[in-house]
């Protein structure tokens, strides 16, 4: 879940009644689970949001890079160093695809981007927890991959077409990466010292409840939730999401051998899944308004790249532009 | 130097440089001039790791030591690396990355394409993987070398200051030593007064098109890093790359 409290500028879900034709026709085509592409008609709601939600999932897999870059100088093995690179190569791919689909409605990149740098774009809040010991390169694979991928594949089925394949694709890579990042963790707690066991529910204390974060407010404090399920932007409820994942989640923690730091953590018997304590939503809409620990240094990095990076880019229109008048020439 | 031992001292070169280069470009993440240029580079660091594990793990062999490629990798201090100095130079600015890139990447590409015909299979059967990937690697920093030279002004600029920073570190790459002559005789590396003419001819070539202006042939060259001798920065580079090995030593599995 790379999108967090996305903006749909609707107070209340419109009635077919209420709809134009032209809206009522696309939500009967939405209704029938048939895909928005990209030269259909579509309200300027849902292209909105669909923009701030693609975009803010794209910044996610960017600045997502910077806590896994924050190891990859440093990772232990040379397998465990070609992992990690892979896996942060293929968020910078996802990153470009997600910006790709974004385009097709028509929004441009570079603004996109430079929204971001303004702190105008959100990206998802869990990448502005620093990330302290190796271990995290694990716990981030397992349990922020993992949050990702609950929101993911039901956004397989999400109605806009270009965004539905982006996750189809995407899917399968994070999925790697999530089994990857337990095996980091299911090693050290096998067959690591006592240090490296600590270090891994050290890593696992810290991310808990951020990843918990990652899937939004509750229901009933997201606004916007109503209009997005209605134009399955979104196809389950934030608390519904985050259920599936403490659900699927408890097992392989107890498998790891290791705790999480929620005291309120048990099995229901009577509703079939696991009870758990209260977030934090203090630090939640905190971290959301800029005031995580690395929010400054996210942006800050990312904003250093691309504003060191113009004479680069520069620099290569120029060369182009002389490539071409000189094949023009010839 | 028997032929075992030079062929090990050159294998330990061939790892060192690709894992040190490969190093530097992992630095750069997420601070790439453009998203695409992330994923080149991490692309590249990638190749450059994968190829360096394969030649240690051959290099292991040979030792027979008890010591693994990860033991050689992250647990040999600077003197014992046998990298070019060329690869442990700091990133600077995307010219200083892309020049270090491309005159490794033109040494590199000649060298292995003499060693895909190496009489030690092995060898020739590394390199012959490494070739595909190190044939992408030089073009693409071929390419950035004339943009940047050929761009506008202050890439030009940028790239030419690059280019007059780097020379001295490039000697190296083509100035052989007793382990290189062995290597050459054993018909395992490249004939060295080749792999001198290709490697400046190539370069020539490209900083040509590139507007830029190489160095005298027989400008001072800085030497050492083949035999252990590095500059300041290889201690840093370790010193951050073997954190944890170093660090936490009775770790035996990560």
């Amino acid at each position: 879940m790379y999108a967090q409290l996305v903006e749909t500028g609707a107070k209340r879900v419109k009635s077919l009644d209420e709809m134009s034709p032209e809206e009522r026709a696309f939500q009967e085509k939405i209704d029938a689970e048939v895909k928005i592409e990209p030269k259909n008609w579509m309200p300027e709601g849902y292209r909105k949001t669909l923009v701030r939600q693609i975009s803010q999932h794209a910044h996610s897999e960017v600045v997502g890079m910077l806590p896994e870059g924050n190891w990859v100088t440093r990772a232990p093995t040379l397998k465990r160093k070609l992992q990690l690179m892979a896996k942060i190569q293929d968020e910078a791919g996802h990153g470009l695809y997600l910006y790709s689909a974004m385009e097709t409605l028509g929004a441009d990149r570079d603004e996109e981007i430079e929204k971001l740098h303004q702190g105008k774009a959100k990206y998802s809040s869990i990448f502005n927890y620093p990330t302290l010991n190796w271990a995290d390169m694990g716990a981030v694979g397992w349990l922020v991959d993992g949050a990702a991928i609950v929101n993911q594949v039901v956004l397989q089925r999400t109605s806009y077409g270009p965004y539905s394949r982006a996750m189809i694709r995407i899917c399968k890579e994070e999925s790697f990466h999530q089994r990857q990042g337990y095996q980091i963790l299911l090693d050290m707690m096998r067959e690591g010292t006592e240090e490296q066991k600590q270090m891994v529910q050290d890593a696992i204390n810290r991310l808990w409840w951020p990843a918990l974060m990652m899937f939004g407010p509750h229901d009933d404090e997201s606004p916007n939730s109503q209009q997005s399920m209605a134009w399955k932007i979104k196809r389950k409820s934030n608390d519904e999401l985050r259920q599936m994942f403490i659900d699927q989640t408890v097992p392989q923690l107890e498998y790891l051998g290791c705790t999480a730091p929620d005291p309120d953590l048990k099995w229901n018997e009577e509703t079939g899944h696991y009870d758990f304590g209260e977030i934090n939503w203090q630090e939640f809409y905190d971290v959301l308004k800029g005031n995580g620990p690395c929010n400054r240094e996210r942006i800050k990095t990312r904003k250093n790249a691309i504003d060191e990076g113009a004479w680069v880019r520069e620099a290569a229109v120029a060369y182009a532009k002389k490539q071409k008048q000189r094949a023009e020439a010839a | 130097m028997t032929q075992k031992e030079a062929l090990t001292e050159y294998l330990l070169r061939l790892a060192d440089s690709d894992m040190i280069l490969g190093q530097r470009l992992c630095e750069l993440c997420g601070k790439a001039p453009a998203l695409e240029e992330e994923m080149a580079l991490m692309n590249v660091a990638l190749d450059l790791v994968g190829q360096a594990r394969n030649w240690y793990e051959y290099a292991a062999e040979l030792i027979d030591d008890g010591r693994d490629a990860d033991k050689l990798a992250f647990r040999r201090d600077a003197h014992d690396y046998r990298n070019l100095l060329l690869t442990e130079q700091p990133n600077e600015d995307y010219a200083v990355t892309m020049g270090r890139q491309f005159f490794y990447d033109a040494w590199h590409y000649f060298t292995l394409k003499s060693l895909v015909n190496a009489s030690d299979e092995r060898v020739a059967a590394i390199a012959a993987k490494a070739l595909k990937e190190v044939t992408y690697h030089l073009r693409r920093s071929s390419e950035w070398v004339k943009r940047l030279g050929d761009g506008t002004e202050e890439s030009h600029r940028r790239m030419q200051d690059a280019v007059d920073i780097l020379w001295r570190f490039t000697g190296e790459l083509i100035t052989p030593d007793e382990t290189d002559r062995l290597m050459a005789e054993a018909g395992i590396g490249p004939d060295p007064e080749q792999l001198k003419e290709d490697w400046r001819g190539l370069v020539k070539e490209v900083l040509q098109e590139a507007t830029l202006t190489p160095q005298p042939d027989d400008a001072w060259m800085y030497l050492g890093g083949k035999r252990g001798e590095h500059t300041e920065h290889l201690g840093f580079i370790l010193a951050e790359m073997q954190f944890l090995q170093r660090a936490y030593p009775d770790a035996t599995t990560w």
